[in-house]
């Protein structure tokens, strides 16, 4: 088992729009005390952030949690929300159900889960139509997928 | 391209100090924050019409060194404030994202998309 370094857990609420990426940026800021490599840290917080996003747009609540361990870092983000009913179609770049609001944000184009699964070495996404959605996302420190 | 001559060239106002940035060779340009987040390269220039606070998470998520607001739009003070926290400063321009794109593209800045 490879040695755990570092885990947190940051509580997200839905259509905080104000707060919407604190947790991502405080994830950054962890990592980068733990001087691990910056391509590494700017891919693990673009899954992060997406994620985040993603909770805020759409859920009710939602909780972002990472462990960095010596050989990678694990990102989950599971929330409390409406699901997701079609995942392949939300994981094609371009397609979105993102209201004028979202938008107005700078977000809701079609490319959040697209961007976390081309910076994850692994992903893994699962939903439930009514009770919610879990992302996994694995990063390897060594920068190899 | 030193910031200061990219903010000359875009006839820019500067919101916050402009010190301490690296050399720019790259822009990164949109009103969507998952593009940039999808093809940002460290170290870019940003290039947006979107002032609100997820401008300045998303530079900071994507290692941005400066954010240029189009359209002479000007963002509110907490983002300002934010931007100073994070060290990424901020100008805006009143040119349109195309005119500024094309000047940019001009002094051999390149795109990173």
């Amino acid at each position: 088992m490879p040695d755990e370094l570092l885990s947190r857990s940051f509580e997200v609420r839905g259509r905080d729009f104000e707060k919407a990426g604190e947790a991502s940026t405080e994830i950054k800021s962890l990592l980068k005390a733990l001087e691990i490599d910056p391509d590494v840290i700017r891919r693990t917080v673009v899954v992060a952030f997406e994620a985040e996003m993603n909770v805020v747009m759409y859920a009710d609540q939602g909780t972002v949690s990472f462990v960095v361990t010596d050989d990678d870092i694990g990102i989950r983000v599971a929330d409390r929300g409406p699901g997701i009913p079609d995942l392949d179609l939300a994981l094609q770049e371009g397609w979105s159900t993102a209201t004028d609001e979202m938008r107005e944000m700078g977000f809701g184009f079609g490319m959040g889960l697209p961007n976390i699964r081309r910076n994850s070495d692994s992903f893994t996404v699962e939903s439930q139509v009514g009770e919610g959605t879990v992302i996994s996302s694995r990063i390897n420190l060594d920068g190899v997928a | 391209m030193k910031l200061v001559d990219i903010a000359a060239a875009l006839d820019c106002e500067a919101l916050t100090p402009l010190d301490g940035v690296a050399d720019i060779d790259t822009v990164v340009a949109s009103d969507g924050m998952s593009e940039i987040l999808a093809f940002h390269t460290p170290g870019a220039v940003m290039l947006t019409g979107l002032t609100n606070i997820q401008s300045v998470r998303t530079a900071v998520v994507a290692d941005v060194h400066a954010i240029i607001y189009v359209r002479g739009k000007q963002p509110p003070e907490m983002v300002r404030q934010l931007a100073c926290d994070k060290g990424i400063p901020l100008l805006s321009t009143q040119l349109g994202m195309f005119e500024s794109c094309g000047i940019l593209y001009t002094t051999g800045l390149k795109g990173a998309m």
